[in-house]
């Protein structure tokens, strides 16, 4: 069985986000960037799934500049076999992006494609599941545990109200949440290794596939800031300010 | 042109998120349809055209349609796509899970998590954990939105009287199986739509702390929600998460104990009207968006505070 993880390049997940002054965008130079946390998941149960003989092959890919090859480094370092970029600008729209990898998905005759739920950047959610309508596969996303059998996956997907397992048929889209492993990281010799493994680089057009969008951005700003409280200095006090001044409490 | 809403239901009731959307709908367009797909769902379909300023309730009442799955739900929605400007569901796991499939067999995009409608081409919506807020605008001949029920207060559930259109559409799901739920049963509020919430962090310690923050919330009504870090802890499942990657909230009071203010946790939360912070760190950044802050050990006064209400 092989499997195609996808990878995200994003803002680390630690550093504090600011807009630019001219309100166009989030300032993003000379910022510290990482492997989207959804997406190292993915590629964590991918290796999972490998290193239990259920998956043979884990190939990665990411849709991006140049300077996302050095995530795909990190993903080849915590286990993937190889890895595949395809040359675009950055900060493409998700549909663009879903249609790109549906079209590596069916290159690669994937059985499985597993990636994050949504990338902390633009905060989307919605491009595992345009994969699976653009290739007609079932989705299962959400994932806190995937159970690969008789070519199906038992998939158990944190919903809101709890948990609800499905069983899909493969090929199939599996999205990731945050319970579904806690992922590792990459030892001195294996990132050494994955300097060596195999990395392909692909443009839409190689793909047959032509991007663009109908969504411009018109301004990106703070958000509103909240006016700072006050120090209570005892529990009566507290309440007697949630009864009298706010009035939240009866 | 007319808006569709999804909504959003267990088959046996309309969920208040669906109001938040009807409000966000009648923005754009006053001609508000509701689809109510399931089965079974005789209910939810008189409470859906109650709600004040539906025009019409759809309805595909079959056993395909049970569970909602994401497959042919978003194939159902579709087929009868045609007629609309813009198709809105709440921004729920199940909203999200469908609606991008609806967007992506459109060949058009979808604009997640909308807090605002600026005009019919044109909204805002969170990125960055809401630490920036990205006005965008589409062209798209179908818009397709999944709406933050936090962002618009809910319409009047009831005075409405909507026509209704039985839909005979039917999708089989092939590739997809239902095989079980294990739903959280709680008599407490859905955490979505609580009025008040009790939150607890890493500093609660271990799950069977979290005991003490339920006395508190018994005498609120509150729901008990919980920051990422005590979930990852194991303390409490994840369907109680605030945050970024759990659900986001605006109750009228969040109590927020033993919670440093992670800015993923303050994503979830800080839309609240009245925030509490119970911390014995006076330094912890939650205290920079409390509008009262209680600097003490949780231990001493979560039992003080369930006595004192």
């Amino acid at each position: 069985m092989k499997i195609l993880v996808s990878v995200k390049r994003v803002i680390d997940y630690n550093v504090k986000v600011r807009v630019k002054a001219d309100n166009t965008a989030v300032d993003l130079t000379n910022v510290k960037m990482s492997m989207n946390p959804f997406c190292e998941i993915a590629v964590e149960e991918a290796v999972r799934l490998k290193e239990k003989g259920v998956a043979s092959e884990v190939v990665v890919v990411s849709v991006g500049s140049k300077s996302c090859q050095e995530t795909l480094r990190t993903a080849l370092a915590l286990g993937a076999d190889r890895a595949i970029q395809v040359e675009t600008e950055d900060g493409l729209d998700s549909l663009s992006v879903a249609k790109l990898l549906a079209k590596v998905a069916k290159e690669e005759a994937a059985d499985l494609v597993i990636m994050g739920k949504q990338a902390i950047d633009s905060d989307n959610n919605q491009t595992g599941q345009m994969v699976a309508a653009l290739l007609d596969y079932p989705q299962a996303t959400f994932a806190s545990e995937v159970v690969i059998e008789n070519g199906e996956a038992q998939v158990t997907r944190e919903v809101d109200g709890g948990l609800q397992t499905l069983a899909i048929t493969l090929p199939a889209v599996v999205t990731t949440d945050l319970r579904l492993n806690e992922p590792r990281f990459a030892s001195l010799p294996n990132i050494m290794k994955a300097k060596k493994k195999p990395l392909d680089v692909k443009t839409p057009a190689d793909l047959g596939v032509e991007v663009g969008s109908n969504v411009s951005l018109v301004s990106v700003t703070p958000p509103p800031q909240r006016a700072g409280g006050i120090k209570v200095g005892s529990v009566a006090e507290l309440v007697d300010k949630l009864k009298n001044e706010a009035k939240v409490v009866s | 042109m007319s808006v569709l809403i999804i909504a959003e239901h267990d088959n046996k009731s309309l969920k208040p998120a669906t109001l938040n959307t009807v409000a966000a709908a009648s923005q754009i367009d006053a001609d508000v349809h509701v689809l109510v797909v399931g089965f079974e769902c005789q209910t939810v379909v008189e409470q859906a055209a109650q709600v004040a300023g539906v025009n019409k309730v759809l309805v595909a009442d079959n056993v395909v349609y049970e569970h909602q799955l994401a497959e042919n739900v978003s194939k159902l929605i579709v087929e009868i796509a045609g007629g609309y400007g813009h198709i809105l569901a709440p921004a729920t796991t199940t909203g999200k899970n469908t609606m991008p499939r609806v967007a992506a067999l459109l060949d058009v995009a979808q604009l997640s998590d909308v807090i605002k409608v600026e005009a019919p081409d044109t909204f805002v919506r969170p990125i960055y954990a809401g630490n920036a807020i990205a006005t965008v605008k589409t062209t798209d001949k179908v818009k397709i939105l999944t709406v933050r029920a936090t962002g618009f207060d809910p319409v009047a559930a009831t005075g409405g009287n909507a026509e209704r259109e039985v839909l005979s559409q039917v999708i089989e799901n092939k590739g997809s199986r239902f095989v079980k739920e294990q739903l959280a049963e709680s008599d407490r509020p859905e955490l979505t739509a609580a009025s008040v919430i009790v939150s607890g962090g890493r500093g609660m310690g271990n799950g069977d702390n979290f005991k003490l923050l339920e006395g508190v919330a018994d005498k609120l009504g509150a729901a008990i929600g919980a920051s990422r870090a005590a979930v990852d802890a194991g303390f409490v499942p994840n369907d109680l998460q605030v945050g970024q990657t759990g659900k986001t909230v605006a109750p009228d009071l969040y109590i927020a104990v033993g919670i440093s203010g992670a800015i993923q946790h303050l994503a979830g939360m800080k839309d609240s009207k009245v925030i509490v912070a119970i911390n014995k760190d006076e330094e912890a950044p939650i205290f920079q968006v409390a509008d009262y802050g209680l600097v003490a050990d949780l231990f001493d006064a979560v039992p003080e505070l369930e006595k004192s209400l």
